[in-house]
């Protein structure tokens, strides 16, 4: 890959500008929270203030430092089980696309029982097997959501695969004596990019909401600090009804600010990883400079002013290459 | 590798079959039936020459090459390299694609989109043993030899910046990098502009005359195949129907396909649009006709034709074609009258 540019859609920027701003809170929450997030020696109910910039909670406990500290646990088990569940799509449907066959049948037998299969049922049950210890493991959990969200990827990774496979490179890569897993990982799978791309940001937008939500429901370790715990204690505590809206607001909005923000980023997937787009092409503002009519008129071919192309030495005659690339 | 001597028979496919299986008439529940696809065709590619093989869309010559390169399986008959038979049922070990190298019609479909040309001329390279150290000259040799030069100028681009033209230099480079002594091109101009064809067709004929390469041209331009072959060979609904050596079969067809084919040539020098000897209109293609394949076709066509497939008659030594109107009095006689049925044709 040569250099990331700095991607042109305004979407794009803003979502990764929200996102790294997570990405940040995720690893120096806890030491930017100002007080212990258990700790309920302050004066409850109070609205947000100097002091307590959210406010407290009814039991005298900071929201903000609440909120902080459970921004990485959180964010944490969502990118492990965003992650592990793109893994297993990966390899099931690249498998059930490229082998056929059987195995294809097999496997889309599998991803078919995991997508009509309920997937919060599911989870409560496994979370209750769980030994009390292990239900504040960020990784167990990551790896319990990831069980119930791989189906949906590998269903689509499959039907990409499949698409791929007789291309006419798939046969070139067979034809020169490549291995049958090399073509697989190697040939197919960087085409798949887009779609493994936004199908991870799309898992890990699942798993913040899977996890919230078993949080809120108190079936992982109500003690840990996250946002679905933070929910959980909010509701039980009839805050709604008291109207205590900063004790119930920032969790939530945290969570729509964190979904945004992966939705706006993959609006620029396709501009990191297809070549294509990565290289050619120019914005509204160089297409100006370069002399190029911005608005088409009817009977015109816009045409560039200033021709800079290069004479290129090829054997078949002219092709109109960009010079700055070789 | 072993010395190839120019004449020396390379590649020899020997009654190889392939037949499909698709579904009939009824849809799912309906009966299958066998599609021969390729039917007993026989083939020789010999070092330092030029076999085209011509034929429609459908006439089984890309399937045939397919098997030929061994990535499809054939049904029946044998393969022999340099003579030695090929174990069929066994995978296709790498010595094989080291020796027998396969160019794909669409060079646009053919190189891998998200991958630099580097990648596709040195994956080869490292499968067949070339040292790591030594990959990155030996690329610029191989682009050097289908005329991309610079070298540098290509190795670094993605496909979609570069022509058509070059793309299928890049994957002649491809089939060349392993250093094979069979080259198969399945409609390597085909997808090309006009304007660099001649340049690609000289280009395999100088890699044929300087390397003692055996290629297979494959075409559905019988003009092209004049131009660069040493050998022609038509091939009709999965059989091969005609051949001769040289341009005798442009020249002096028998066969009336092989007729209507080059009649169907624009002809520069007669700008009127002449009667085909046959029906030129596309009958969809019987393949599990009992007689002659083209006998629906056919102008010439008779009550023996439509029962009986034609048996294989010399022409002169070097020209042989599968057609009963050349067939001997004997090869008539041969056949009992008793089979014939009323004709399933018309």
């Amino acid at each position: 890959m040569k250099s990331l540019r700095i991607p042109r859609s305004g979407k794009v920027v803003a979502g990764l500008i929200i996102f790294s701003v997570f990405v940040v809170l995720t690893i120096i929450g806890p030491w930017l929270a100002p007080y212990d997030p258990s700790a309920t020696t302050f004066t409850p109910n109070q609205a947000p203030s100097w002091h307590h910039w959210l406010g407290t909670t009814s039991l005298g406990q900071d929201v903000i430092s609440q909120l902080l500290v459970g921004c990485r646990v959180t964010m944490v088990v969502s990118f492990i089980a965003g992650f592990v569940a793109t893994f297993i799509s990966i390899v099931i449907g690249l498998a059930a696309g490229y082998l056929g066959g059987r195995t294809d049948d097999g496997l889309s037998i599998l991803s078919t029982v995991f997508l009509v299969m309920p997937g919060l049922p599911l989870l409560i049950v496994i979370s209750s097997l769980l030994p009390t210890g292990q239900q504040a493991s960020p990784l167990i959990i990551g790896v319990i959501v990831a069980i119930t969200g791989w189906a949906w990827g590998a269903r689509v990774l499959r039907a990409q695969t499949l698409s791929l496979r007789n291309r006419d490179f798939v046969v070139a890569a067979h034809i020169i004596g490549e291995k049958r897993w090399r073509i697989m990982f190697k040939e197919i799978g960087p085409n798949l990019l887009p779609i493994l791309a936004s199908s991870l940001l799309f898992t890990i937008l699942y798993s913040v909401g899977v996890y919230t939500t078993l949080a809120y429901l108190g079936l992982t370790n109500i003690t840990t600090w996250n946002w679905g715990t933070m929910l959980y204690w909010a509701q039980s505590n009839n805050a709604a009804l008291a109207g205590e809206w900063w004790w119930l607001a920032p969790p939530g909005i945290a969570i729509a600010l964190v979904g945004t923000s992966l939705a706006l980023i993959n609006f620029g997937i396709d501009e990191f990883v297809n070549p294509r787009l990565r290289e050619g092409g120019a914005t509204k503002r160089q297409q100006r400079r370069a002399g190029l009519t911005r608005r088409p008129r009817l009977g015109y071919t816009p045409v560039v002013k200033t021709t800079n192309v290069p004479l290129v030495t090829s054997p078949d005659a002219v092709s109109p290459l960009k010079d700055e690339m070789s | 590798m072993t010395e190839r001597h120019t004449g020396d028979v390379a590649l020899e496919a020997i009654d190889l079959s392939r037949h499909f299986t698709a579904r009939g008439e009824g849809g799912f529940f309906g009966a299958k039936k066998q599609v021969r696809a390729v039917d007993r065709a026989s083939i020789s590619l010999r070092s330092g020459e030029v076999l085209a093989v011509v034929g429609e869309s459908g006439s089984g010559k890309s399937v045939l090459a397919r098997m030929l390169a061994r990535i499809v399986t054939p049904t029946s008959g044998e393969i022999k390299i340099y003579g030695e038979s090929i174990d069929l049922t066994k995978r296709r070990e790498l010595s094989y694609a080291s020796e027998v190298q396969l160019v794909l019609q669409d060079p646009f479909a053919a190189v891998n989109p998200v991958r630099r040309v580097r990648y596709a001329i040195e994956r080869p390279l490292l499968l067949h043993g070339t040292n790591k150290a030594d990959v990155a000259a030996k690329a610029n040799e191989v682009l050097e030899s289908v005329s991309l030069t610079p070298p540098e100028q290509y190795l670094d681009r993605y496909p979609h910046e570069l022509s058509g033209g070059q793309l299928q230099r890049i994957n002649i480079a491809r089939g060349l990098s392993v250093n094979p002594g069979i080259l198969l091109a399945d409609e390597p101009i085909s997808m090309l502009d006009v304007s660099v064809r001649l340049g690609v067709l000289n280009l395999l004929r100088e890699l044929c005359d300087n390397r003692h390469l055996a290629i297979m041209y494959i075409t559905h331009d019988i003009a092209s195949a004049r131009y660069i072959a040493d050998e022609t060979v038509v091939m009709y609904a999965g059989q091969v129907v005609e051949r001769a050596r040289q341009t005798t079969v442009i020249d002096a067809p028998v066969h009336p396909y092989t007729q209507l084919l080059v009649s169907s040539v624009p002809n520069p020098e007669n700008l009127s649009h002449q009667n085909t000897s046959a029906t030129s209109t596309t009958v969809s293609i019987n393949f599990n006709y009992d007689g002659c394949r083209f006998s629906p076709r056919c102008p010439h066509a008779t009550d023996l034709c439509h029962t009986n497939e034609p048996p294989n008659v010399d022409v002169d030594e070097n020209h042989s074609v599968r057609c009963w109107l050349a067939a001997s009095d004997e090869q008539r006689r041969a056949v009992t009258i008793s089979s014939r049925a009323t004709s399933p044709a018309n």
